[in-house]
C-alpha cells in the first residue's frame, strides 16, 4: 500500500480544502471499502481526509414526517431508528440485508452512496478494467458476468451498483446535500449516480473533491407500506444478485401511486418508472404486478450468463407487491 | 494504479491507543490496520487474521462498545477510542459469560475463529438489548433480546467458522441471551 498522510478535519469546509490541497487526495468514511480497495492495489491515494468528524451523524425528523440523515451517520444506526423502522420500512430493511452487523457498525451513509463496484475485474489490478484502469478494455463482458446487469450498461462496463441502501433512496426520492467547491448543493436520486457511457470510472455526477454532507428524505407517508426484497446467493451476509425496493399508495381496489427501484440489475440503483406508470391506477392484483414488472423488463438486455435476472427480477417484483398488499 | 512500486517514506505519527482500559503510547504508520496493531505491536494475538478483506469476523474486536472488523480499521483514526479484545472480556480470573458458555457447549473445533465470534456475540446482545431489529426481525415488531435461533444466526452471519461449529456455537450464545 502506498504511504499516505492521515487528517481529520472537524467542519465540511476544511475538509473540502484539504482536500482540494493535496493531488490524490479522498475522502474516508468508514473505510470499508476504501481501506479495502487500497489494499488490493485498485486504490492509493496520497492523503486520508477522514470525513467522520466533519460529517454529522445526527438523524433529524421533519416536522413533515421526513428526515434529515446527516452524512456521517453509521449504517447501523440509521437502520435501528424508530422512525426509519416505522416510517421507512424499505430503507430499515435495505440496510439490514447488506453486509453484517460489524460493517454495519463501522459503514457511513455517504460511503455507502459512493461504494465502488464488486465486479472481480475491477478489484483485481493485474486485470484490464475500463472503470478502474480507463481505457484498458472490459474483460466482464465476455468472461465473468453472471451477477452484472441487464439495463443500462454500455460497451465500455457492464458492472452493478453494490449498494442496497441506495436502492431503498432511489425509491424514495431521496436529495443528497453536498458541499462543493462553489458552494452547497443537491443532487435528487435517482440522479446521483450515472450511467457508464464512455467514461465508466465516473461512478457518480459529483466533482472531484465534492462532499456528501447529508441525505434527506422527503415526507412519503405510503412509504410505511413499503418493503425491500434482496435475493443473494446465500441466506445471509452476500451481495445482491437482485432486488427490489416497492412502496404502494393503495385506495380501494386499486394503486393510487407507487414507488419501485430494483438493485443488482444495472450500473445505478434503478429506478422503475416504467413499472410505477404500469400499476399507478391498476387494479389490486397479480395480473397487474406482473405487467408493472414487464414493461421495466421489455428494456433489458441480458448478457450470455445473466439472462435468469430476468425471470428473477419479474418474480421478485410480484412477490414484494403481494406482499405488500397482502395478498399470497 | 499500484503500476508504480511505491517508494516514498513511510508516514508514521505518534498516538495513544487504549486497549482493554491501558493506554499504549505508539507510533503507527497511517497504513496500520488496527488487527496489525494489536498482534505486531501489542502482542495481543486474540484477534485473529482470517481474510483480511472484512469477509469472515475472525478479527472482529469492540470500539467503543460496538463490534468491527479490525482488519478495515485504520489503527491512526483510533486516538481517542477504547478498544476491547477478546483478551479484555474476563473480568479479572472470572471468564466472560459467552467464554463459559462456548466452552460448556463445545463451541469450538480448532478455535480459530473463537475471539472473533466472542467479541462478535459480545457486540451483538448489546445490541439486541438496545432494542436494535435485524433482517429476520417481523416487520415493525419490538426485538426481543431474548433471540431465538433464527435471530441468533442471522445477527452473527458476519463470523464464519470453517470448522462448522455453528449448531454449538448458537447454543452456546443462546443460553446467554436467555
Ligand atoms: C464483506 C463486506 C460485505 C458487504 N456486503 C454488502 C451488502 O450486502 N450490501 C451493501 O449494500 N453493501 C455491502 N458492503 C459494502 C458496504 O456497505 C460499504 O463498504 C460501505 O457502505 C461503505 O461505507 P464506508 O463509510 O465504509 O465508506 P468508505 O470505504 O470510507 O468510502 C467509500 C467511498 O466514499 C467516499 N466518501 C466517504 N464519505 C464521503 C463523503 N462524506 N463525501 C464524499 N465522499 C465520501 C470515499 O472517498 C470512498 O470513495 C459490504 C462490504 C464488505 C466489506
Ligand atoms: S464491467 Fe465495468 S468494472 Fe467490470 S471489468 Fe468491465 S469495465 Fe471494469
Ligand atoms: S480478517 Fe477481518 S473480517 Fe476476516
Ligand atoms: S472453530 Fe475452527 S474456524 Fe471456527
Amino acid at each position: 500500500m502506498r504511504p499516505f498522510v492521515y487528517r481529520r478535519p472537524g467542519d465540511a469546509r476544511t475538509a473540502l480544502a484539504e482536500l482540494a490541497a493535496e493531488p490524490g487526495a479522498m475522502y474516508l468514511g468508514g473505510g470499508t471499502n476504501l481501506v479495502d480497495l487500497m489494499r488490493l492495489g485498485v486504490l492509493a491515494p496520497r492523503t486520508l481526509v477522514d470525513v467522520t468528524r466533519a460529517c454529522s451523524d445526527a438523524i433529524e425528523v421533519r416536522p413533515d414526517g421526513g428526515l434529515w440523515i446527516g452524512a456521517g451517520v453509521r449504517n447501523a444506526d440509521l437502520a435501528a431508528h424508530p422512525a426509519v423502522r416505522r416510517r421507512y420500512p424499505m430503507l430499515a430493511q435495505a440496510l439490514l440485508s447488506g453486509a453484517s452487523g460489524q460493517i454495519r457498525n463501522m459503514a457511513t451513509v455517504a460511503g455507502n452512496l459512493l461504494q465502488r463496484t464488486r465486479c472481480a475485474y475491477f478489484q483485481d489490478p493485474s486485470k484490464p478494467c475500463n472503470k478502474a484502469r480507463p481505457g484498458t478494455g472490459c474483460p466482464a463482458r465476455a468472461g465473468d458476468h453472471r451477477n452484472l446487469a441487464i439495463l443500462g450498461y454500455s460497451d465500455f462496463c457492464v458492472a452493478t451498483h453494490p449498494s442496497d441502501m441506495a436502492v431503498a433512496l432511489t425509491a424514495l426520492g431521496a436529495v443528497v446535500h453536498v458541499e462543493g467547491a462553489a458552494g452547497p448543493y443537491t443532487v435528487r436520486m435517482p440522479g446521483l449516480h450515472r450511467l457508464p457511457g464512455d467514461e465508466p470510472e465516473r461512478d457518480t455526477v459529483l466533482e472531484p473533491g465534492d462532499l456528501i454532507i447529508a441525505v434527506e428524505i422527503p415526507a412519503l407517508p405510503y412509504a410505511a407500506c413499503s418493503r425491500y426484497r434482496k435475493v443473494r446467493d446465500r441466506a445471509s451476509f452476500a451481495f445482491t444478485v437482485v432486488s427490489v425496493a416497492a412502496a404502494v399508495d393503495k385506495s380501494g381496489g386499486t394503486i393510487r401511486d407507487c414507488r419501485i427501484a430494483l438493485g443488482g440489475v444495472a450500473p445505478v440503483p434503478w429506478r422503475a418508472e416504467r413499472a410505477e406508470a404500469e400499476l399507478r391506477g391498476a387494479p389490486i392484483a397479480e395480473a397487474s404486478f406482473r405487467r408493472a414488472a414487464d414493461a421495466e423488463l421489455t428494456a433489458a438486455r441480458p448478457l450470455t450468463e445473466n439472462g435468469f435476472k430476468v425471470a428473477l427480477v419479474r418474480n421478485v417484483v410480484v412477490r414484494a407487491l403481494l406482499d405488500l398488499v397482502g395478498v399470497s | 494504479m499500484n503500476d508504480d512500486e511505491d517508494l516514498s517514506a513511510p508516514v508514521t505519527m505518534e498516538m495513544r491507543l487504549s486497549v482493554n482500559g491501558i493506554g499504549y503510547p505508539i507510533t503507527v504508520d497511517t497504513r496500520e490496520t488496527l488487527l496489525d496493531t494489536l498482534r505486531e505491536r501489542l502482542d495481543l494475538t486474540g484477534a485473529k487474521k482470517g481474510c483480511d478483506h472484512g469477509q469472515c469476523g475472525a478479527c472482529t474486536v469492540l470500539v467503543d462498545g460496538r463490534r468491527v472488523t479490525s482488519c478495515l480499521t485504520l489503527t491512526v483514526a483510533l486516538d481517542d477510542r477504547e478498544i476491547t479484545t477478546v483478551e479484555g472480556l474476563a473480568d479479572g480470573s472470572v471468564p466472560h459469560p459467552l467464554q463459559t458458555a462456548f466452552v460448556r457447549h463445545d463451541a469450538l473445533q480448532c478455535g480459530y475463529c473463537t475471539p472473533g465470534q466472542l467479541c462478535s456475540a459480545v457486540g451483538m446482545l448489546a445490541e439486541a438489548r438496545a432494542g436494535w431489529p435485524s433482517i429476520v426481525t417481523a416487520d415493525g415488531g419490538s426485538v426481543d433480546a431474548r433471540l431465538d435461533e433464527a435471530e441468533i444466526r442471522e445477527r452473527m452471519s458476519g463470523n464464519l467458522c470453517r470448522c462448522g461449529a455453528y449448531v454449538n456455537i448458537v447454543a452456546a450464545i443462546a443460553e446467554v441471551a436467555r
